[in-house]
């Protein structure tokens, strides 16, 4: 036994009072308030117009946070993130039935007189599989600017060189800007089309896999600039890698089935779920 | 809800979770022995039994270690999440708490052999047996807790510290008397203070180790609050 546990230890009051107990709820309600980038609400889809895939999903997307988006194959995760840029329009009979809305101009997205043109300069993607254009480093960044009419080499030049700064990419290409963009490694790829989504200052970036075909230090990278670039843009995330989806996202919806089952903060999700099926899924339990 | 662990997709995965599980039961019996024997040289006034409890306390240590290395092996083989991450933060809290029981045992055995040699009062130290089965109880309900992952059960073991507290204040009491009265015993009744505030410590690691049962099951951290406050928590938590 230490001495010191048998003496009397006088502790200097400490004076509480100047500090008042903030109203919990209306803060929250506010921040809620100020900072809603997108949200879904009541949003169904069917593929082909009877093969329903997403049911009644509702979810909110915060600004300037990272949401990540967990849930087995099939469970309509990639469906949902297709949603927000109008990719399902692609293909014939596709429906799409709610609301998803866009702040702070709350513009529903997948209504008929909506541009799906404009809705993808404003949210722009990042597929699983690095893809770029076969075309050249530059004109891979610069397409989305030049499909907006901006011809100037000045502005284009500027452009192209701030969206390979925040893609992290710059100093590894700024002197071979003419090679073909094939010609980069996997993860450099990845960081161009990621590049080549932040040229026309989108506002939301979703990411379906991102890191899925790289290797680890690749994905670190990727990871890292995730972390980065949510001071800029909003950003939503698919991804089947749950310590990725722990390490980089806020928020983390689960999808089973193509519903919803869980949304929370992401620390919150991965400690203590409150849904059964979730806790079975992220800890590899049979669902 | 709660966690099971034989239901991962992993049957390995499975095997080395329930193994940390069986590994700190098979610590805290251990433990538990250590104390009842410490207690029984005390009381007995068996000086050798009291030396082989302090030998013998490496043995728990070992056993500390060994889980350790095991939790340290699992969060960088599998990243658990949720319940299972809490059962490995539960895991390594818990036995640092038992090795700390096992060093209170220590501490008592050494006393044992102090007093051996010493006059024995006419009550046989009756006031630290019960204490000492008081705590003893604590020890094991805390561990039957852990096995059967039963907040409830961890409720009342935390519960019962407040008794053993109140206890030990009283044997305090009593044995400052003892020392007023006649003061050509104060060198021996402090070995005795010494074994009855081992006992009390005793019965705060039991408590903890009912905290982390509750974190555990119910994924609340209860350190550090007031029992009502706890009893609050888990009732607002009931449903789940």
């Amino acid at each position: 036994m230490k001495k010191s546990e048998m003496q009397t230890v006088t502790v200097p009051a400490y004076d509480f009072s100047g500090m008042t107990e903030p109203d919990a709820e209306t803060m929250r309600a506010q921040a809620v308030l100020s900072s809603l980038k997108a949200q879904v609400k009541n949003l169904n889809f069917y593929y082909g117009g009877t093969v329903q895939a997403l049911k009644n999903i509702n979810l909110d997307l915060t600004e300037k946070r990272v949401t990540a988006l967990i849930g087995a194959s099939g469970c309509g995760k990639s469906t949902l993130l297709r949603c927000f840029n109008r990719m399902h329009d692609l293909y014939p009979n596709n429906r799409y039935e709610g609301e998803l809305l866009i702040h702070p101009d709350n513009i529903n997205i997948l209504g008929k007189n909506v541009d799906p043109i404009e809705v993808r300069m404003r949210i722009s993607m990042v597929f699983q599989k690095p893809n770029p254009f076969p075309k050249s480093i530059y004109e891979n960044v610069a397409y989305g600017l030049r499909v907006r009419d901006i011809k100037r080499r000045a502005v284009l030049d500027d452009k192209v060189e701030e969206a390979l700064r925040d893609a992290a990419l710059w100093d590894e290409v700024k002197d071979r800007l003419q090679d073909l963009a094939f010609n980069l490694s996997g993860g450099q790829q990845q960081r161009l089309c990621i590049a080549r989504a932040l040229a026309t200052d989108p506002e939301i970036l979703l990411f379906d896999e991102p890191t899925s075909a790289l290797d680890p230090i690749a994905t670190a990278s990727i990871e890292e600039l995730i972390t980065e670039l949510k001071q800029k843009v909003t950003i939503f995330i698919v991804t089947h890698n749950m310590q990725q989806a722990a390490r980089v996202s806020d928020y983390t919806a689960f999808m089973h089935l193509g519903e919803l089952v869980e949304f929370g903060d992401t620390s919150t999700v991965f400690t203590n779920p409150a849904k059964k099926q979730t806790e079975d899924y992220i800890t590899g339990r049979y669902g | 809800m709660k966690p099971e662990i034989s239901t991962h997709i992993s049957r390995q995965y499975n095997e080395e979770l329930e193994e940390i599980r069986s590994r700190v039961l098979h610590m805290g019996g251990m433990v538990e022995q250590q104390v009842q024997l410490a207690l029984d040289a005390l009381v007995r006034g068996d000086a050798e039994l009291g030396a082989s409890v302090s030998t013998n306390d490496y043995l728990v240590n070992q056993m500390e270690v060994g889980i350790d290395e095991e939790c340290n092996l699992i969060i960088a083989r599998r990243q658990p999440a949720a319940s299972d991450l809490r059962l490995v933060m539960a895991v390594i809290k818990t036995i640092t708490d038992l090795e700390r029981i096992g060093d209170e045992a220590d501490k008592i055995g050494r006393m044992a052999v102090r007093l051996a040699g010493e006059e024995r009062p006419k009550n046989n130290y009756q006031e630290i047996q019960f204490l000492g089965n008081h705590v003893q109880r604590m020890v094991h309900d805390a561990l039957d807790a852990f096995a059967r992952l039963d907040t409830d059960m961890a409720l009342s073991v935390a519960r019962e510290d407040r008794k053993v507290d109140q206890e030990y204040e009283g044997v305090m009491r009593q044995l400052i008397t003892f020392m007023m009265e006649d003061p050509r015993t104060i060198s021996r009744v402090l070995n005795v203070i010494w074994a009855a505030r081992a006992l009390e410590r005793i019965g705060d690691h039991a408590r903890n180790i009912c905290e982390y049962v509750i974190y555990l099951v119910k994924g609340k951290d209860v350190r550090h609050i007031s029992l009502e406050q706890v009893e609050k928590e888990l009732k607002a938590d009931g449903g789940k």
